[in-house]
């Protein structure tokens, strides 16, 4: 059994984990205390540096290097990502709900670290539970002191306002979430300027997401050299997968990276194999945005470079897994159409290219689709992302129109012949 | 030129003060005037436009980008159906055309007796409990489609004026994405998220 970082008081007191009570009485809030006691700000960004932490919003970026660019103007903000939407992820959701102080003294650990006084965290829409969890911790740590003015009897000042969402995955995407908190459409702005200088009203602001945060406590309780030991080089600490589709035993599981996906998928303690004793077909190792594994790939390492060297990514964690009776064009299709939807409409190579894979995607499954058919999503998807490569080239101002080729490259790449023998031989296309 | 009562202006009022900028609460506003109107009303859109220093035009134009704000009435319940990877693996669809034909309401539309609008979502984050669907925002993991014509059949008989996840979870629901632990009693009483600081919760027991 490995390490648990994020999930340990949970387990251990499923009934009343999410509770201020709970909370203090399994060492909850020492960290904060210690830090605003103990530490300056200096220290706590050392220690998570020393850590190797790196962002699990989906961009893998290093969290102490990002604390870093912040500028020194003032005000200044930090906003905790709860917009959750990457299709296959639910493990935000599990910290949010069972474990929200948690994520409240991570992020009360930021904000001291960052000279921030004003936090926001940032809830989808569609997690009405997860935000009313949040929202009652943030009360009680008002009521005891946690938050607010002198946060334990420090000089340390911070407001913390918990927002909801409305309904769009783009919303996820860092400079999008800070244009919805601004009460404007959540179109992802231009980088650079990139919000650590210029974000929310335009005034330095860091963005963390939810299981990043909740790392922070442990992190300074145990010091950062302890996280950096936990993991392969690169991939430090413990990561929560979602794990969904078709395994025994779909859900969040909290592990330490660096085990193989043959462990992840088919370990009777974590997914438990392929439901009903069928074989795996592909699986998605990173969210809809990540291009696809095939089980040659399955005894390859769990960590953030062993996939970028296969050319996909670990992305928010979620691990779709399909097995040997999936209709891959028609996950491709749910998958493409997700990003059809969830396009902002700002870049027309996104806007109008995920459209068309979602259309010829859909006369091929529907058994209409003609030979040149698969040529041409390809000549779409390489309008959006020129090259198909990983990471993905960008025509765009945001990675959502790239995110659609994903599917759609690893569809082509692993089952052309598959989509080719539900092709029309006549060649005529009816729409 | 308000009609809104002191009560909801003072709600208004608070929440445009948690921000450091008006505009800041254009969303919260949103979720209030849909919980006096049902839905994002004209005479909401210029009283929200009031509060944070906007235009009417331009608060239709962000309300008009998300999904979850209702520009015409929606139903008293709104029944979303995810079909994104995850519970498209698992029969979402299925579970969507069971909840079509159950409720005669088709995707994207309302009945006309006003009891249920019904909709296919993009993913809820449920996908370790796939497939489910959420009722005026309250979830409802690992669903089927008979357990979901079922749900839609006790909504169409009991008529719950409070829509709470745990209900219907235990009623309904089967596979979770994870132990859901300890109920919350709150719950949705009407197709706004419910959420306190908002004024859209209704709390049960």
């Amino acid at each position: 059994m490995s390490e648990r970082i994020l999930t340990a008081r949970m387990e251990a007191h499923p009934g009343d984990s999410h509770t201020l009570s709970r909370y203090l009485a399994t060492g909850g809030y020492a960290s904060l205390r210690r830090a605003l006691s103990e530490m300056t700000p200096e220290q706590v960004t050392a220690e998570v540096k020393a850590a190797n932490l790196r962002g699990r919003g989906g961009a893998g970026f290093p969290c102490g290097v990002k604390w870093g660019f912040l500028a020194p103007a003032t005000p200044r903000y930090l906003v905790v990502n709860g917009d959750e939407s990457e299709p296959g992820t639910c493990k935000d959701r599990q910290l949010l709900e069972r474990d929200p102080h948690q994520v409240v003294e991570g992020a009360t650990i930021a904000a001291y670290a960052l000279g921030v006084h004003e936090a926001f965290i940032y809830v989808r829409g569609e997690y009405a539970r997860p935000a009313r969890r949040v929202q009652r911790a943030v009360e009680e740590a008002y009521a005891a002191g946690l938050l607010g003015r002198g946060i334990a009897g420090s000089d340390f000042d911070l407001e913390i306002t918990v927002h909801l969402g409305a309904g769009a995955y783009i919303c996820g995407e860092e400079t999008a979430l800070l244009n919805s908190l601004e009460g404007r459409r959540g179109e992802p702005r231009i980088r650079p300027p990139f919000p650590a200088v210029e974000g929310l009203y335009g005034k330095p602001t860091i963005v963390n997401n939810v299981e990043t945060l909740s790392n922070l406590p442990w992190i300074i309780a145990h010091g950062g050299a302890a996280y950096d030991a936990l993991g392969p080089p690169g991939s430090r600490g413990t990561r929560l997968f979602s794990v969904s589709g078709h395994v025994a035993r779909p859900g969040n599981y909290e592990v330490e990276m660096g085990l193989s996906w043959r462990e992840l998928i088919y370990r009777e303690d974590l997914a438990g194999g392929i439901r009903d004793g069928r074989a795996l077909k592909a699986w998605i190792p990173g969210g809809a945005s990540a291009p696809w594994l095939v089980p040659e790939h399955l005894d390859e390492p769990v960590t953030i470079d062993d996939a970028a060297r296969l050319g996909t990514m670990l992305g928010s964690g979620a691990v779709v897994v399909m097995d040997e009776t999936t209709d891959v064009a028609a996950a491709a299709l749910s998958l493409v159409r997700f990003f059809a939807h969830e396009s902002c409409g700002q870049c027309t190579p996104c806007r109008e290219g995920a459209t068309w894979l979602q259309r010829i995607l859909e006369r091929i499954v529907r058994g209409s689709g003609r030979p040149a058919d698969l040529d041409l999503l390809l000549d779409v998807s390489d309008n959006i992302s020129p090259g198909l490569g990983w990471p993905p080239a960008m025509t765009t101002i945001c990675p959502l129109g790239p995110s659609a080729t994903a599917p759609v490259v690893s569809l082509l790449r692993y089952f052309r012949p598959e989509v080719e023998a539900r092709l029309r031989p006549g060649g005529k296309a009816d729409g | 030129m308000s009609s809104w009562t002191p009560e909801l202006e003072e709600k208004a009022r608070a929440l445009v003060g948690r921000y450091p900028e008006p505009r800041s609460a254009l969303g919260p506003l949103l979720y209030l005037a849909m919980r006096r109107d049902g839905y994002v009303s004209e005479e909401g859109m210029r009283r929200v436009a009031e509060l944070t220093g906007m235009t009417p035009a331009q608060v239709l134009g962000v309300a008009s980008f998300y999904t979850m704000y209702k520009l015409a009435p929606p139903g008293r319940y709104l029944v979303s159906v995810c079909t994104s990877i995850s519970c498209h693996l698992l029969r979402g669809e299925e579970v969507l055309a069971a909840v079509e034909e159950e409720t005669g309401v088709t995707d994207g539309h309302t009945g006309v007796d006003g009891l249920f609008s019904v909709e296919h979502v993009e993913c809820v984050g449920a996908c370790a409990g796939a497939p489910a669907l959420q009722v005026n925002y309250e979830l409802v993991e690992g669903v089927t489609p008979e357990s979901a014509r079922a749900l839609c059949r006790w909504l169409r008989t009991e008529r719950p004026a409070l829509v709470r996840s745990d209900e219907m979870q235990a009623r309904f629901g089967g596979q979770r994405s994870f132990d859901w632990a300890s109920p919350d009693p709150a719950g949705a009483v009407g197709p706004v998220p419910a959420f306190e600081p908002y004024g859209t919760a209704g709390e049960g027991s």
